[in-house]
């Protein structure tokens, strides 16, 4: 196995009485797309918040790309994406693009030909110049998608980062993620959708702040006598899934 | 870097958005002109110094009506007046009364003036014989509107640039963006000093639009000058900025910001001089000296009624300028609910 991208021990979480989290222990390896699947709800938006610094947890730790989170030469090296999007709708793309990168200390010709290829990766070239608010649902998801891309991180966090978005645009951007991991980009994706979920090298299965299983989606399938992520993440999951 | 990256996205957004910059600017303006056509006067107790005046004449004069004191030297009686313990006094030259007044307020010299013509005018044996009057501060042209103005200059700066501020932060939160700039390296400290610089070239376009027009325009006394206005409004503009991005930290969206105003920003106005101070209940006379706009008023109405310069103004800006750092840790504190670091 890889050398260890972020390792994850005995983190639980806790807001007054509710528990979030619970004892989640996990290990991510460099190179890997690793899916969190489950329902709303889960547990998985705080526990990848927590990976990308902006959450504490109530007890155990996590340590990204060596560090323990909260740290900021972990958070120059990660690219986060939240489940919102996250812009300035009355800046145009390029103006929200060059705010960005300015803060990850890109400047001058290096930062507009970054600018330039994010831009590409999420085919958005030609829309540049527009005003955010006049972008699609679609289009602001990728451009969220491109801002996250912008300082060539080692670590990508997305949060649902295809929820809402048609399956042609979908497969666009699961391309753009394997074009990324294949130059050696460590990808974490929450998704509560099943196909989605078969594209990841290994799967975390979570439901009610627990991670309830954790294998690639062959041996999770294999293990539960299932032809579905769906009817093993039920196997794993208990009873019910919402959606 | 960070932080010019941030004060330029602001810029670029304000701008961008006519109808804030509209409100800005024109706002201010429309009422300010409102004020000045429609201001006038109400009546005044005075308070008179009476300098070396022979008991055979004060035995003679009617002196109800104002608080009087005694004092035996001029020097005293000025300096009083500039303390402004007293509002005037009143000395006899030959057989001529003389009267010397504080002058700033409009309200308060016709009151003084009033009440001495109207008392001394049982002395006059000539008819025909003026008393001369001369003013320390301002002018007997000096109007309520010159008196008033250089708070409603201060009211409007911060009154917009709380509301204009608070919103944008509580933009910030509600789209999400404020928890992707602390994904990113950015530090707490820079982008709250990120908003005070940005908002802070749009408030002193503000200023100086709206201070020449009532100036220059509506004639508004400005007897100091208008590099010290700038300072002052400036140091306000800092406090605002900083108390409304830290209110907006209280509210969950923009109508809540605006349920803000009658509790933080109207209150102030009570304790700007706009009233007079003196008037206001003992046990609620103590919130003036925690209110920005307080120190802000006085020390505009300094520079622009009394003409007076760095020294008698320094004070006030100091205050301001601790409020905005306090207020600035109190965000940086804030924060920590997003990021720990």
């Amino acid at each position: 196995m890889n050398k260890s991208c972020i390792v994850i021990k005995d983190v639980s979480k806790q807001y007054g009485k509710h528990h979030v989290l619970k004892n989640i222990s996990l290990e991510i390896s460099e190179g890997e797309i690793f899916g969190l699947l489950g329902p709303s709800g889960a547990g998985k938006t705080t526990l990848v918040k927590q990976l990308a610094g902006l959450e504490l947890p109530s007890s155990g730790e996590n340590v990204v790309l060596g560090l323990k989170m909260p740290n900021f030469q972990a958070i120059k090296r990660i690219g986060y994406m939240a489940q919102s999007d996250a812009l300035y709708e009355d800046l145009s793309a390029k103006e929200n693009l060059l705010f960005f990168s300015s803060l990850y200390g890109l400047k001058g010709k290096k930062q507009q030909k970054r600018i330039q290829e994010v831009m590409q990766i999420v085919e958005l070239t030609e829309h540049i110049p527009k005003l955010v608010k006049n972008y699609s649902g679609g289009m602001k998801r990728r451009l969220s998608l491109a801002i996250a891309l912008l300082h060539e991180p080692e670590l990508l966090i997305l949060d649902e980062p295809t929820v809402g978005i048609d399956p042609v645009l979908r497969k666009q951007i699961w391309n753009a993620f394997y074009q990324l991991n294949k130059q050696g980009t460590t990808i974490i994706v929450t998704t509560h959708v099943m196909d989605e979920a078969e594209k990841c090298d290994r799967l975390g299965l979570m439901r009610d702040g627990s991670l309830t299983a954790i294998g690639t989606p062959t041996a999770l399938k294999a293990d539960t006598n299932s032809t579905t992520i769906e009817e093993a993440f039920l196997v794993y999951g208990g009873d019910k899934h919402e959606d | 870097m960070r932080i010019r990256a941030l004060t330029i996205r602001i810029l670029r957004q304000i701008i961008r958005d006519k109808r804030t910059v509209g409100m800005l600017v024109f706002a201010p303006i429309l009422v300010l002109t409102m004020l000045h056509l429609i201001f006038n006067g109400d009546s005044y107790v005075p308070k008179v110094g009476l300098v070396n005046i022979p008991n055979t004449i004060t035995d003679n004069l009617d002196l109800s009506e104002a608080e009087i004191k005694i004092y035996d030297n001029n020097r005293d009686a000025k300096q009083d007046v500039m303390e402004q313990v007293i509002d005037g006094y009143v000395t006899l030259t030959g057989n001529q009364p003389q009267v010397y007044l504080e002058g700033s307020d409009p309200t308060i010299n016709g009151e003084t003036i009033r009440w001495i013509q109207s008392t001394f005018r049982s002395l006059e044996k000539m008819p025909g014989q003026e008393i001369n009057i001369e003013y320390f501060h301002g002018s007997d042209d000096i109007g309520q509107f010159d008196y008033f103005g250089p708070v409603l200059l201060g009211f409007f700066v911060f009154f917009f640039v709380f509301i204009i501020a608070g919103v944008s932060f509580i933009r910030e939160r509600t789209t999400g963006t404020l928890e992707r700039l602390l994904s990113t390296p950015i530090r707490k400290w820079e982008i709250v000093i990120g908003y005070v610089l940005g908002f802070g070239i749009i408030t002193m376009i503000q200023s100086i639009i709206i201070a020449a027009y009532t100036i220059y325009v509506l004639n508004m006394m400005m007897e100091g000058s208008f590099i010290y206005l700038l300072v002052i409004i400036l140091a306000l503009a800092f406090t605002a900025l900083t108390l409304g991005i830290l209110i907006s930290s209280f509210a969950n969206n923009e109508l809540q910001m605006i349920q803000f105003i009658p509790v933080i920003v109207v209150p102030q106005v009570f304790f700007s001089g706009l009233f007079n101070l003196e008037t206001i209940s003992d046990w609620l006379s103590w919130i003036g000296p925690l209110t920005p706009l307080y120190y802000a008023a006085e020390a505009l109405r300094d520079v622009m009624v009394r003409g007076h310069g760095f020294n008698e103004i320094y004070i006030e800006v100091i205050v301001l300028f601790g409020f905005s750092f306090l207020f600035i840790i109190l965000n940086i504190v804030a924060l920590r609910k997003y990021r720990k670091i």
